[in-house]
């Protein structure tokens, strides 16, 4: 049997609810510098079902997260990503990319405007960009205070995580989502925001580091909340159509062949200035040269990212950039980017696995219909 | 009798006769997770040891099955078509994969025995 794959020898980061992982009986694996735990007994397979029947409990603390400070923040900020933080109000969140001078995505991140009257935006990014970013942000914004959070970063996700959160932090059932409210509790306070990356209603919530065991342990006393891990949230983002940095987002992926279009505000379309605007602009006009589309195997084996898909004629059409199994749907799934002459649902495409001939259905996205709260 | 043999890759081996039915150790299978398609060789291909004789895919990804000794394929497991779980389930009996009629009968003594085995996992 092939050997599982090694990490490079880099010493690992540790999380914070590392013990605790372990204690629950995680696997645990190196992902992007850190120590991360992969599945717990019960698999990949069960913890996803589990999320979208139930709760699912996913330590994201690896990620990065960090205020960024000062008049005029937003505005500055938006000189190096195309989504309308100017227009966020208070306590809203939006989903964004970073951008090269190519109009490429150095990375995706969220960023709330946090209340007050001081002008604060908190960003999340992914933990393979972190210090990129973080030096990206420092370079080109030195104006404003930066400052990065070394909290832990947790995620509620599934139909039963508004009612468990809820009871532990009254209120934040009701908040909206893609909002953002701080509950004041005796030591620190819980940053929640009603988002994730699942598909799934659910919760994201930053806390003290040393806080972080003892919270998610209140979340697992609930019936239906159990641990799921990194293997399961790549499962349920697939499903729910949602690209991953790193797979289907890169520096030489435009948000608009990404499929993100409705990220870039209105406003930002017209008035421009954010890097890689000519591209964008001509993307948005005239439609993307290639696109992600969702891909459907025509075989019960999972074709997985690299894989090169063929038309019909044995053109070049494209390649996957994230291919699995589908615990909900049991069959496999698919990501990846095809010629815009190709993209149409339906579309039969051809790839090769293991010397066979592989039928691959172009397919709508998401794979599984989103639940996200709507008050 | 019948005699279990594993390999260093976690394939095991058990003889009976001069037909080796093949599998994945209980290690193998908790380590790969849950499996969710087996892709089988064809009865009647020849296979040297050390060759690819299946693969095995779990959600996160696919693991080659190498073939433990030289021989050709007399039969499949064509359960694992519908219930590829079978792996997870039951490693050693209903969750087999391949039965390979030995060519060398000597290659499987190279192999571990089950306690030898226990204890290579252990050092893992």
């Amino acid at each position: 049997m092939t050997a599982q794959p090694n990490h490079d020898g880099a010493p690992l980061a540790h999380l914070p609810l590392d013990a605790l992982h372990r204690s629950l009986g995680a696997r645990m694996a190196p992902f992007a510098g850190y120590d991360m735990p992969l599945q717990y007994a019960s698999g990949i397979v069960s913890e996803t079902l589990h999320t979208r029947q139930k709760a699912g409990v996913f330590d994201v603390s690896h990620m990065g997260q960090a205020i960024l400070a000062g008049a005029g923040a937003a505005r500055a900020l938006e000189s190096l990503t195309p989504g309308d933080l100017v227009g966020l109000a208070p306590g809203r969140m939006r989903y964004t990319q970073l951008l090269n001078e190519k109009g490429g995505v150095s990375d995706d991140l969220m960023v709330t405007r946090l209340p007050g009257v001081e002008e604060r935006l908190l960003i999340v990014v992914n933990a393979s960009r972190k210090a990129d970013d973080f030096a990206l942000i420092r370079e080109r914004l030195p104006q404003f205070d930066f400052i990065p959070l070394n909290r832990a970063l947790i995620a509620l996700q599934g139909p039963r995580a508004a009612a468990v959160l809820g009871a532990l932090l009254p209120g934040a059932e009701d908040l909206p989502f893609m909002s953002w409210r701080a509950f004041e509790e005796s030591v620190s306070s819980f940053f929640v925001s009603r988002s994730g990356y699942t598909g799934e209603d659910g919760f994201e919530i930053s806390m003290r580091a040393d806080r972080a065991e003892l919270f998610v342990k209140a979340l697992l006393d609930n019936d239906g909340v159990a641990p799921a891990g990194l293997g399961a949230r790549d499962a349920l983002r697939l499903e729910a159509g949602l690209p991953l940095y790193g797979h289907d987002l890169d520096e030489t992926t435009d948000p608009v062949e990404a499929g993100l279009s409705w990220s870039i505000g209105k406003r930002r379309r017209a008035e421009g200035g954010f890097p890689g605007f000519e591209r964008i602009d001509a993307a948005l006009r005239n439609g993307p040269p290639r696109l992600r589309v969702g891909l459907l195997p025509q075989t019960k084996a999972p074709v997985r990212e690299g894989a090169i898909l063929v038309s019909q004629s044995g053109e070049v059409a494209g390649h996957v950039t994230s291919g699995g199994f589908s615990p909900t749907l049991q069959r496999p799934i698919a990501m990846g980017y095809v010629a815009r002459e190709y993209a149409a649902p339906g579309v039969s495409l051809a790839t090769e696995l293991r010397g066979n001939r592989i039928g691959v259905d172009v397919a709508p996205l998401p794979f599984v219909a989103h639940r996200y709260f709507k008050a | 009798m019948t005699m279990l043999r594993f390999t260093r890759d976690h394939e095991y081996l058990r003889l009976d006769g001069d037909v080796a039915t093949i599998g994945i150790s209980d290690y193998a299978q908790a380590q790969l997770g849950d499996i969710v398609f087996v892709d089988l060789p064809k009865i009647g291909k020849k296979v040297t040891k050390g060759s690819e004789l299946a693969v095995v895919e779990s959600v996160k990804a696919a693991s080659e099955v190498y073939a433990p000794v030289t021989g050709e394929v007399v039969e499949v497991n064509a359960e694992l078509g519908e219930k590829p779980a079978l792996v997870n389930d039951d490693p050693l009996a209903g969750g087999w994969l391949v039965k390979l009629r030995l060519e060398n009968a000597g290659e499987v003594e190279t192999l571990m025995d089950e306690g030898a085995y226990a204890g290579f996992v252990k050092t893992l």
